[in-house]
């Protein structure tokens, strides 16, 4: 059979390959009549505004412009494709501008938190504590090492609590399951509602003033391991969800028990979603500032020892200068924030890399016929998460293995 | 279990009766060897086997002889337990909450439900294949070959040689010996099969059951798996459930045929050699069946 088939020399020999083309859905015309009916939306709009109307500033005026693009470039479609294709580009133009406008104010917060922050990055930023610091001292005196230190410590050992406690639950909620998992889940969900401060109120009178243990990084990690327990918990649980039974009933079939087809099939094939879940918990964690007023309360010198004295961290040293009258400590502040955002940056990446699937499916398109990696690759659960799990993927997850035939 | 259970006596007289009668087919047990002895590892036996998900009853009281060496195929329209059954032989049966079951099956002998018996012993012993390609998505191709002893914590003596073996049985080596590292979902859908076959064989399975291992296959992937189970059949027993009736009569030595009435549980209508159940079906039902008649 494959002796009859070609060689590649022998398709070489069919010379050379003609110039490869990618199929295109816009047109030149199609360009034309978009950028066309944006002119007009511009002209129009400007002279409604400046020439007819008395009202003027830049906000009205691009949101009167975007209508009025919107109405024009419809019209423009019907007239040259008819009146589905005028309503498909409106649909489109509409879904596009979303996610254009989500995504600027996006890069407006960064930015912005990047300009005011760049002032204040400094060589005493990173080495420098705020011991002795006075209001008059310049920026590049003091820094914010005491902050860095304590949010590392802290998020630190908040991962160290939550996540192995987080994907345990996971597994026991979706690989045992029984009668307790529905009270457990429902736990979950309350607990995942259960506003910051009074995670932080909770350690605090249970554990420092109950116990006297005084105010430590730790009962803060531990606060933050509260909040951050059920994002991980509910996001690693749907990830599980999506990992398909047919894995797990071929490695059962061959003789393994439960345990290592969870260590060895499950967990390995959910591997990036996990990861996924695991960001999303620090997210939830790394910003919180109310809960460490209770427990780590903060300080202007570097603590080093988590376990014992209160201890600084980013947002607690950001609101604490931020609220200052002292334009230096403000523009420290703004700096805390700028560090803050690339800790997340990097602690991301990190997770994102160690998360990293083991094959990134090259043949993911061919294979996606056959098996159910198409369901793998949407492992990430970031869009399950916002009203969770769809019935319909529940009810494919649920169903018996061989419903066909019973 | 609700029915009587037979103690390993009648068994022995039970195993009499259908020896006699397929005496006729060449790779049967020699009528001089009491029926008691086991002479190959792998002759698996149901014995009344009833099976229900929570009060729906899906199977009445099934007898069926899966001979050591032979292969055997179940058939029969969709929704007549042939699945249930198949995985009853495994103990995948009760990994579904509600499924309860009464019977026998005795593998050489012993009833793998049993109280003393495994049921992770037991499916190491007896390898499935499933209708969909199943390779693990975050293992290599030869990571899922050797996943078998990996789950079971046991270590391959001569890794590469078992790789080899393994991959070769199933037909997959000179396809993949120079890929061994690539993902295991990367393959087309027929290899994806065979690399499953290869994972259920290097464990040494005694008995290999395959649910409708062809049904998402193309015609000449259809053919491989055929010559693949052609070949091991021979040292491993093996029971296919198959819809398509010109591969039973291919690959099988026996046969037998299930079927549900509306609303009532499934059962076997007949069973026996392939060539005469084929050829000259005893039950008017299973002549309209193999024939395309209904189903």
């Amino acid at each position: 059979m494959s002796n009859t088939s070609p060689t590649i020399e022998q398709f070489a020999a069919d010379g050379p390959d003609d110039e490869p083309r990618t199929p295109r859905t816009m047109l030149p015309e199609d360009w034309g009549m978009m950028v066309g009916s944006g002119l007009a939306a511009v002209a129009l709009t400007w002279v409604v505004f400046y020439r007819l109307l008395p009202i003027e500033g830049p906000v009205g005026f691009w949101i009167v412009t975007w209508v009025t693009f919107v109405l024009i470039y419809r019209q423009v479609v019907r007239s040259a494709h008819g009146r589905l294709a005028g309503t498909d580009r409106v649909v489109a133009v509409a879904l596009s501008s979303a996610a254009a406008g989500l995504f600027s104010v996006l890069i407006i917060i960064i930015g912005y938190v990047v300009v005011k922050g760049l002032p204040g990055i400094t060589p005493a930023f990173f080495t420098q504590t705020l011991e002795k610091v006075g209001p008059l001292d310049p920026e590049t005196k003091g820094g914010a090492l005491h902050a860095i230190v304590g949010t590392l410590q802290q998020l630190g050992l908040t991962v160290l609590i939550a996540v192995p406690l987080g994907i345990t639950t996971a597994v026991f909620l979706n690989e045992v399951g029984g009668r307790w998992a529905r009270p457990v889940r429902t736990l979950v969900d309350a607990m995942s509602g259960v506003p910051s401060i009074v995670a932080g109120l909770f350690i605090y009178s249970a554990l420092i003033l109950t116990f006297g243990w005084g105010f430590s990084g730790f009962a803060a990690s531990l606060s933050l391991a509260v909040l951050m327990l059920p994002t991980v918990t509910r996001t690693c649980e749907v990830v599980l969800r999506l990992v398909p039974n047919g894995l797990r009933e071929a490695a059962l079939a061959l003789g393994a028990p439960r345990w290592r087809v969870v260590l060895q099939v499950v967990l390995p094939t959910a591997r990036s979603g996990v990861s996924t879940s695991v960001i999303l918990g620090m997210a939830r964690a790394v910003g919180e500032t109310a809960p460490l007023i209770l427990t780590a309360l903060g300080s202007s010198i570097l603590n080093a020892n988590p376990l014992s004295g209160p201890q600084s961290s980013l947002p607690l040293y950001i609101w604490q200068l931020i609220r200052s009258s002292d334009g230096g400590q403000v523009r420290r502040a703004w700096a805390g924030s700028l560090a803050l955002l690339v800790i997340v940056l990097v602690l991301f990446s990190l997770a994102r890399s160690i998360g990293r699937p083991r094959f990134s499916n090259i043949n993911a398109g061919y294979a996606n016929r056959n098996t159910d990696d198409g369901e793998l690759a949407r492992l990430d659960p970031a869009f399950d998460l916002i009203e969770g799990p769809s019935d319909r993927t529940l009810d494919r997850l649920d169903a018996h293995p061989n419903e066909d035939d019973p | 279990m609700s029915s009587p259970t037979l103690d390993p006596t009648d068994i022995t007289v039970d195993h009499d009766g259908p020896d006699l009668e397929v005496a006729s087919t060449p790779m049967s047990t020699p009528m001089s060897v009491p029926a008691s002895v086991i002479v190959r590892p792998g002759s698996l036996k149901a014995e009344r086997v009833s099976a229900w998900f929570g009060t729906n009853k899906v199977l009445h009281q099934v007898d069926l002889d899966m001979r050591a060496g032979e292969v055997t195929a179940l058939i029969g329209p969709s929704g007549c337990g042939k699945s249930t059954f198949i995985r009853i032989l495994n103990r995948m049966h009760e990994l579904v909450p509600t499924a309860k079951l009464s019977g026998q099956v005795l593998l050489d002998g012993v009833d793998i439900y049993g109280d003393d018996q495994s049921a992770t012993k037991t499916r190491s012993r007896i390898g499935m294949v499933f209708q969909k390609p199943n390779p693990f998505p975050a293992m290599s191709i030869a990571d899922n070959v050797l996943s078998g002893l990996k789950l079971t914590g046991r270590k391959p003596e001569n890794r590469d040689e078992l790789l080899q073996v393994s991959l070769e049985r199933a037909g997959l080596w000179n396809e993949v010996r120079n890929r061994l590292k690539d993902a295991g979902g990367a393959l087309s859908g027929g290899q994806q099969q065979r690399l499953c076959i290869a994972r259920a064989l290097a464990v040494s399975p005694e008995l290999l059951l395959m649910d409708e291992p062809c049904s998402a296959l193309d015609p000449t992937s259809t053919r491989r798996i055929e010559e693949t189970i052609a070949e091991i059949a021979h040292d491993v027993t093996v029971v296919i459930v198959t819809h398509n009736m010109q591969q039973a009569q291919r690959v099988s030595n026996r046969c037998a045929f299930f079927l549900a009435a509306e609303g009532t549980p499934g059962h076997i209508v007949e069973a026996g050699d392939t060539k005469q159940m084929f050829n000259d079906p005893v039950d008017p039902r299973t002549a309209d069946y193999v024939k395309g008649r209904f189903g």
